[in-house]
């Protein structure tokens, strides 16, 4: 290999650069801070339990929106026997008060960006 | 395999009488109490809404039903028509009804304001051009839904509504809703909108908020299928007219005039 020296550098260099975000996140130790939620302020139980919630919120809000919109059906009775409206500005937030320290806070960290409340009103925040 | 014409007879009339037996419950189940011509619904019912115009003569500015309804659904004011959402909204007569317009017309009624609003065809032509399906028809009563989650902003509908009774968000609405409803999502660029009849507040057993708004009690709402609803009285013991009826769509909001 000609130049084989310069070739090597340079590659190093490359990779390096190219992997910078994933050893400086390592190195910062802010990837390793997982955000810590904020407890819900009332409420005993969430609508499903909180493994389901935790990976599956996404899907279950869907469902509920195609339930209400399409065929409404607003209203949804929980193994308890608790019933509540499928709602995500009225039922979600009405426990998990804060927005901005429990939806928000986790989207920020995992760089997801739903656009539920570009139309969805959080009525705290219009205050 | 040969077969006979006295076998080719039977069998052919066979077939006719088990294609005819066959049909029948489809066309039976199709019966309910409106005219001939008009679908009846799954569940037997058929939301209307009846205007009482002569009650709109006299009133000056009143504007308390366009108010409720943009109000409670974040309908944003640009102020510029070309930018222009509207759920309800004033048209003279002769606009609004320009079939029944001519030059001897009673002069309080032509220059009364006729409301008008999204007319919830029987046979909607925004619904068969919908793409996504994000305009319907919903089974259960007849309104004219709209999902906006489903909205791809193509227009379409816009074109096919003889009623110009839908509105396009060129711009983001928010910034321009004077007071946020809370209970109700606003909508985003890109996105069509239109009277809903307030399903959501039929939901909750409320009348729609222009039919609660109004002082006059000039505006109905009810079933069309249950013979002995306030509006079938109304239609019934008045003459009634609807806008642009020759078009075949069936608009389900009447006028008394």
């Amino acid at each position: 290999m000609y130049d084989a020296g310069k070739i090597i550098i340079g590659l190093i260099i490359f990779f390096v650069l190219i992997t910078f975000p994933i050893w400086y996140n390592m190195a910062s130790g802010e990837a390793l801070d997982v955000p810590e939620l904020e407890k819900a302020a009332k409420g005993e139980q969430c609508v499903r339990d909180t493994d389901y919630m935790t990976t599956n919120h996404m899907d279950l809000l869907n469902e509920w929106r195609d339930q209400v919109v399409r065929d409404g059906e607003r209203y949804e009775t929980g193994p308890d026997g608790v019933t509540y409206e499928r709602s995500l500005s009225k039922t979600c937030l009405d426990c998990h008060v804060n927005k901005d320290k429990f939806c928000d806070r986790c989207h920020n960290y995992a760089a997801v960006d739903p656009y539920c409340w570009d139309c969805h009103i959080d009525s705290k925040e219009l205050q | 395999m040969s077969i006979n014409r006295r076998k080719f007879m039977k069998l052919t009339g066979l077939t006719a009488i088990g294609l005819a037996v066959g049909t029948t419950p489809k066309i039976c189940s199709g019966i309910s109490s409106r005219p001939q011509g008009l679908q009846g619904s799954e569940t037997g019912k058929r939301l209307a809404m009846v205007i009482d115009l002569r009650k709109c003569v006299g009133v000056g500015e009143c504007d308390d039903c366009i108010k409720a309804c943009h109000f409670s659904h974040n309908v944003p004011d640009f102020g510029n028509p070309k930018d222009e959402i509207k759920w309800i909204w004033k048209e003279s007569f002769e606009h609004a009804f320009h079939e029944q317009e001519h030059a001897y017309l009673d002069e309080s009624l032509k220059h009364a304001p006729a409301l008008v609003l999204c007319n919830h065809c029987d046979n909607p032509p925004c619904v068969r051009v919908c793409p996504t399906q994000a305009t319907w028809k919903r089974e259960k009563d007849g309104i004219v839904m709209m999902d906006w989650h489903r909205c791809i902003g193509c227009r379409y509908c816009i074109v096919a509504c003889p009623y110009g009774s839908r509105s396009f968000n060129w711009r983001d609405p928010r910034p321009f809703i004077k007071e946020i409803n809370p209970d109700f999502p606003t909508r985003t660029r890109g996105v069509v909108e239109k009277c809903t009849f307030c399903e959501e507040r039929l939901a909750r057993d409320l009348q729609p908020a222009c039919v609660d708004a109004c002082k006059e009690k000039a505006m109905f709402f009810g079933d069309l299928e249950d013979p002995g609803s306030e509006i079938r009285k109304l239609l019934s013991e008045n003459f009634s007219i609807r806008r642009k009826p020759g078009l075949g769509t069936q608009p389900e909001v009447y006028y008394i005039v």
